[in-house]
């Protein structure tokens, strides 16, 4: 099938400043793109351009398979949420709701029947005959949500939507959200700076940083194969460790060095052969750090640390040591009698150890 | 909220050193003397439009009219001379008004117009062209007399009230784009994103998103044109001919062509006839006019 959204070589510059650099995405109908970066990286701007609300400097872009540059916002068939909500001030809720249903010329019937349907679903009834200034800041969120949902676009464009919302309220519209995206079979570009907003919402992840994209994947190839470390330290919370080694061959496997405070470095040794140079750091997630006895596998290695720090977390206990000059985060179950300043047999899974190159931050592995 | 916070500070009223109280009454009775400085030219003329010629002639400038008499009104609005006629005020009154009006409203609205365009959609050019509005609104009067005499010449409206309606709508297009713009810089430029991605074009987000937002911005406007449209005099006397002056063109007549004994309550009946639109617009919206000026600078 013909990509919904075809992006290449996008470039943007506002004046000599370059925001966006050769930018290179597709999606297919349907997929859930989900655009994540550090602030100021570009994310919004990259929305405008889709959306035909800033020029850009290079490139094309093509929504349902016709070339889009030069053509207006309203003939682009999308919809908008912006991260600053763009309510219309003077009008009501209904009114901000129905606006573009009025202005593409919608009869009235239809135009309530939406608003109806769609305020529903955002829990907003009682609030539709309120200005916007009489609304807190998730309220406004939701109509801005509603704006966009009334419409039936080929493409949906969300900028932190539920970035202003409470926790409870929060989950309940990633769920509406990812039901609207199997019931429509929509296809959305996403933004968000929440982690498991962007895992669970996410068909594809853009991870973007000062206006180049790191990387692009599925949830899982993200947050499994980092392809570098801007990557991997960026997505998953806790971060994923990052300990400086040194590493060597040894009987068809991988011997892993790492410095640690006792002085007596630690062994690993990764079972897999594989081609390294002798300077590496490597990645292991949180998760993938147990305590011994808790974890089993072929390529799990059990070795002691002191522990620095025990952070209860209600599901699971965070176990703080420290390797290779870095601060280590082990996620270990919620009964662990592992207590502060005494050591302990930690568990190391290997089959997910991730090896980045020092310098250039790629991925080895 | 700060009354809050420190419930157990003392109030502040009470204890004021004597100093504080000395001052704040000195400064009262300061202001009270301007406010009377100021009011006393409007109370002088008041008063004498109320007395008859007799009354004055003998009395004293600042005393109370004896008998209160509006011929003095009755004549300045519709028997006194401005030269050769002797019909008072009244055609030239409306005559005002017919300038006026449609200049203050077509003005007000190339303003709101150009001020939208210069704010929210930036083109190539746009701070050259909002600079030389702005350099517009410098231009002395005098400078612009004698082309625009030419120019009304050469499109036929010479001396006539659209020919007045046009010098103020183009003298005051510089002012009022610049009340507009700075109004419509504060406004979030994702108002009009957002309205494009909704479908809607250029005049539609005037008129459906700017235009309900700016009725602070449109009071102060309204008053700032009503006020110069209506109290101009140069381009009044320079552009018109008989039976097109302006009102403020006729009071002069009316004060400078009296022959014989000078009649000085008409003569203050008349200025007060004349000033009185303006005294009008602003007590009914002097208050928006604050609010309106202060406008913009705060987020709404
Ligand atoms: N109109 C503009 N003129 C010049 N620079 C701009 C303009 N708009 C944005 N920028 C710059 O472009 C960069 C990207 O901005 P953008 O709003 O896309 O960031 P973002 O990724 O959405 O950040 P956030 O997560 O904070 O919303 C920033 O450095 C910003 O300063
Ligand atoms: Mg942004």
């Amino acid at each position: 099938m013909a990509p919904i959204l075809d992006i290449k070589n996008l470039y943007k510059s506002y004046g000599a400043t370059e925001i966006l650099k050769d930018i290179n995405v597709a999606i297919e109908p349907g997929d859930f793109l989900v655009l994540v970066g550090p602030s100021g990286c570009g994310k919004s701007t990259l929305l405008n351009c889709i959306a035909g609300l800033e020029p850009i400097s290079g490139g094309s872009i093509d929504i349902g398979g016709q070339d889009m540059t030069d053509v207006s916002p309203k003939d682009r068939n999308i919809a908008m949420v912006f991260q600053s909500y763009a309510l219309y001030p003077t009008m009501t809720v209904a009114k901000n709701i129905t606006f573009g249903m009025k202005v593409r010329g919608v009869d009235q019937a239809t135009q309530a029947a939406k608003l109806a349907e769609v305020s529903a679903q955002l829990q907003i009834e009682p609030l539709l005959n309120r200005r916007p200034g009489q609304l807190s800041g998730g309220q406004r969120q939701r109509v801005a949500m509603g704006r966009a949902l009334v419409r039936d676009p080929k493409l949906f464009l969300f900028d932190e939507p539920l970035s202003n919302l409470d926790a409870k309220l929060r989950v309940e519209m990633r769920t509406e959200i990812k039901k609207l995206h199997q019931n429509l079979g929509a296809s959305m570009v996403y933004v968000t700076h929440d982690q498991i907003e962007a895992m669970t919402l996410a068909t594809k992840i853009v991870v973007m940083k000062d206006g180049i994209i790191q990387q692009i994947g599925t949830p899982s190839e993200i947050y499994n194969h980092p392809e570098n470390l801007f990557v991997a330290d960026f997505m998953g919370s806790p971060a994923m460790n990052l300990i400086p080694a040194r590493t060597q061959k040894k009987d068809g496997g991988t011997q892993i060095e790492i410095a640690s405070a006792t002085g007596k470095p630690l062994l690993l040794t990764d079972t897999t052969h594989r081609n390294l140079p002798d300077d590496v750091i490597i990645g292991l997630r949180p998760e993938d750090i147990a305590e011994a006895g808790y974890r089993s596998g072929q390529n799990v290695q059990t070795a002691h640390c002191m522990i620095d720090v025990v952070e209860p977390a209600g599901a699971d206990t965070f176990v703080v040591s420290h390797l290779g000059g870095k601060e280590v985060t082990a996620r270990l179950h919620a009964e662990t009698t592992a207590c502060a300043g005494q050591p302990l047999e930690f568990a190391f899974d290997l089959g997910k150890v991730s090896y980045f190159e020092p310098n250039t931050g790629e991925r080895l592995n | 909220m700060t009354d809050q916070a420190f419930p157990t500070a003392p109030r502040r009223s009470r204890n004021v050193p004597l100093s504080k109280i000395a001052l704040r009454w000195g400064l009262y009775l300061i202001l009270c003397v301007f406010a009377l400085y100021y009011l006393m030219p409007l109370f002088v003329m008041l008063t004498t439009s109320l007395k008859s010629i007799e009354e004055i002639r003998s009395g004293s400038l600042v005393a109370l009219p004896r008998d209160i008499t509006f011929d003095a009104w009755a004549t300045a609005w519709s028997g006194a001379c401005t030269g050769i006629q002797c019909e008072g005020l009244r055609p030239y009154f409306w005559n005002s008004v017919l300038i006026a009006v449609p200049a203050v409203i077509l003005s007000t609205g190339i303003g709101a117009l150009n001020g939208y365009v210069v704010a929210q959609w930036r083109f190539r050019g746009a701070n050259l062209f909002f600079s030389l509005m702005l350099f517009g609104c410098f231009i002395p009067f005098q400078v612009v007399l004698l082309p625009m005499a030419r120019v009304l010449g050469l499109m036929g409206i010479a001396g006539t009230i659209p020919g007045l309606i046009f010098v103020h709508v183009i003298y005051g297009i510089g002012f009022t784009t610049l009340f507009f713009r700075n109004y419509y810089v504060s406004i979030p430029s994702e108002l009009v994103k957002a309205a494009k991605v909704d479908g809607a074009g250029f005049f539609r987000i005037l008129w459906s998103i700017f235009l309900p937002l700016s009725l602070p911005i449109i009071v102060v406007t309204v008053i700032w044109q009503f006020t110069q449209i209506w109290n101009d005099f140069l381009f009044g006397v320079s552009f018109s001919q008989a039976g097109t002056q302006p009102v403020t063109v006729a009071l002069n007549n009316i004060v400078n062509s009296t022959t014989g004994i000078k009649e000085y309550n008409v003569d203050m009946a008349a200025a007060i006839i004349a000033a009185l639109p303006t005294l009008l617009v602003y007590v009914v919206a002097g208050k928006y006019f604050i609010r309106g000026l202060t406008a913009g600078s705060v987020k709404g």
